[in-house]
């Protein structure tokens, strides 16, 4: 029987010198919706990125599912289903055809595509804008279309990277409410990572801490709140992470391409 | 396979939306058909060569599919900033076939764009030697749209970003096209040249190209066939590889 749907052992990210993802080694349950939470340039999307075949390992294991993304990239595929951070669609195709595209490509039925892209575009109110080019829409509309394809299949396990960064706090709550839904309906087990306590708090069954690439707690919401003598979580996240300000390392960031090409 | 006829797909939904693209890609073949056409025709006439125009059409033909091709293949640089390819690369299907379906797509959208350029040429006074080889014909521009989005695709799947995209352009692309023998008869050249064109595989489709329209080979027709058919298996099998390959 397996319990544990994601399993992460002295997990290694290094770019160059420097180390992006410092040994870090947890699981997640079946079912649960979990949570990485921590600061600017602490690991989270270099993790995600191993996690999901989109980057490999300096070394440390994974399993998804019971795959390995390294050897069983097919197979973890088939796992997962993924909100990225950074945009990913086609500005040059429109919301329907990036929904459809996306359907397509994760086989789903013509008949269930039409009616899932449907409901899911009137869930994030841009069905009225369901013809226009993605490259008129704002960073809000962007940002609720990414969300509305990573819903539109159903995988094992759902990767949300900052999923609600940039909406309003409407927005966001309807969001925060679907993933509870599908969540409990399909057992879908949910990993997100997030800047907002609060979210994290009532939305998640358990938090790892992750800063300076290592995680430095983990558990439920009110055992870190226990841990470390407080409250509310927040204060719980700047005992354990300090209170400095981060920058994303910027030296680091200018040694990838991708970044230097980001920040023009 | 649905991945590769949605990939395949999109690429012509792309070309069909860019209006700019498909006239601005006609530009440069145009301008050589005139400048070259008309330009050198009198002094290709005098060496006793024949009617160059009737001898550069497909060689032009040849080039508007080359450039558009390598053009094509070099967008998964673009996708790659634009944060799509992302999109693509996590999906739950062999990453071969997501490059192929790019490869394809991008050949058919290089292949029309060589009928546009092979419909102008009549304007311009080309006259088809024989109709019944047209599809052979097509075969060839095929071909040569493969090899080289598949070339542009494996390019593009080892450069993080667009620096080096003028690069290739001049020190690849441009040497492709002027050593292939679209502009001028191979015979007689300075050796060294020759190897060159002989180790290009644009040379072979162009000569088969030539073959069917105008009935003139270098190279014979089942040559041209085969190599170009191998250098397809060859770029196809290391664009895929290369492809596979990518982290973002
Ligand atoms: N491709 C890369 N090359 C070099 N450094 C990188 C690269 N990707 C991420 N980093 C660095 O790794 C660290 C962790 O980044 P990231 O995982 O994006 O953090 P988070 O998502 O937690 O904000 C940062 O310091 C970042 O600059
Ligand atoms: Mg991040």
């Amino acid at each position: 029987m397996e319990e544990d749907i994601i399993k992460i052992k002295n997990l290694v990210k290094k770019f160059g010198d420097f180390t992006a993802v410092d040994d870090i080694t947890f699981n997640v349950k079946k079912g649960e919706i979990f949570a990485f939470l921590g600061p600017n340039g602490a690991g989270k999307t270099t993790t995600i990125k191993m996690l999901t075949t989109l980057a490999s390992p300096t070394s440390g294991t994974i399993l998804i599912n019971g795959y390995d993304p390294t050897k069983q990239q097919e197979e973890t595929r088939e796992s997962f289903g993924i909100v990225f951070q950074d945009p990913s669609l086609d500005d040059d195709l429109t919301a329907y055809e990036n929904l459809d595209m996306h359907g397509m490509l994760y086989k789903v039925r013509k008949k269930d595509r039409r009616e899932r892209i449907e409901q899911l575009l009137n869930f994030v109110e841009l069905w009225d804008r369901r013809k226009d080019l993605v490259k008129h829409f704002s960073g809000g509309m962007k940002r609720r279309l990414e969300i509305a394809r990573g819903f539109l299949h159903h995988p094992k396990v759902l990767f949300l990277d900052e999923p609600t960064i940039g909406l309003d706090p409407q927005t966001r709550n309807h969001i925060w409410n679907y993933l509870k839904k599908m969540n409990q309906e399909e057992g879908t087990t949910v990993f997100l990572t997030t800047h907002y306590m609060e979210e994290a708090d009532k939305v998640c069954d358990r938090i790892a801490i992750i800063d300076h690439g290592k995680i430095v707690a983990q558990g439920t919401s009110e055992e870190l709140k226990a841990k470390t003598n407080t409250d509310y979580l927040e204060d719980a996240f700047l005992a354990l992470t300090g209170t400095a300000i981060r920058e994303e390392a910027v030296k680091n960031q200018a040694m990838s391409g991708r970044a230097r090409a980001w920040r023009r | 396979m649905i991945a590769i006829y949605t990939l395949w797909l999109r690429e012509l939904k792309k070309y069909f939306r860019s209006k700019s693209r498909i006239i601005g890609s006609l530009g440069q073949p145009i301008l050589f058909l005139v400048a070259l056409g008309f330009g050198l025709g009198p002094v290709f006439q005098k060496a006793g060569q024949g009617n160059y125009i009737q001898f550069l059409v497909p060689g032009i033909i040849s080039m508007s599919i080359l450039f558009l091709a390598v053009f094509s293949g070099i967008s998964v640089i673009w996708d790659r900033q634009f944060g799509f390819l992302k999109e693509t690369l996590v999906a739950p299907v062999p990453r071969w076939q997501i490059m192929l379906g790019r490869t394809l797509g991008g050949a058919t959208v290089a292949i029309m764009q060589g009928f546009i350029v092979f419909g102008i040429s009549f304007l311009a006074g080309f006259k088809l030697a024989n109709p019944m080889a047209l599809p052979i014909t097509l075969v060839f521009m095929a071909l040569i749209a493969l090899i080289f989005t598949a070339l542009g695709t494996a390019i593009a799947s080892v450069l993080e970003d667009m620096h080096g995209f003028q690069l290739i352009m001049n020190f690849l692309v441009m040497p492709i096209f002027f050593l292939s023998g679209a502009l001028f008869p191979l015979t007689n050249l300075p050796k060294a040249l020759n190897i060159i064109v002989r180790l290009n595989p644009l040379s072979y489709g162009v000569d088969g190209i030539r073959a069917t329209l105008d009935g003139f080979s270098q190279f014979g027709l089942m040559t041209d066939f085969w190599i170009s058919i191998i250098a397809v298996a060859i770029l196809i099998s290391i664009g895929s590889y290369l492809f596979s390959k990518i982290q973002v």
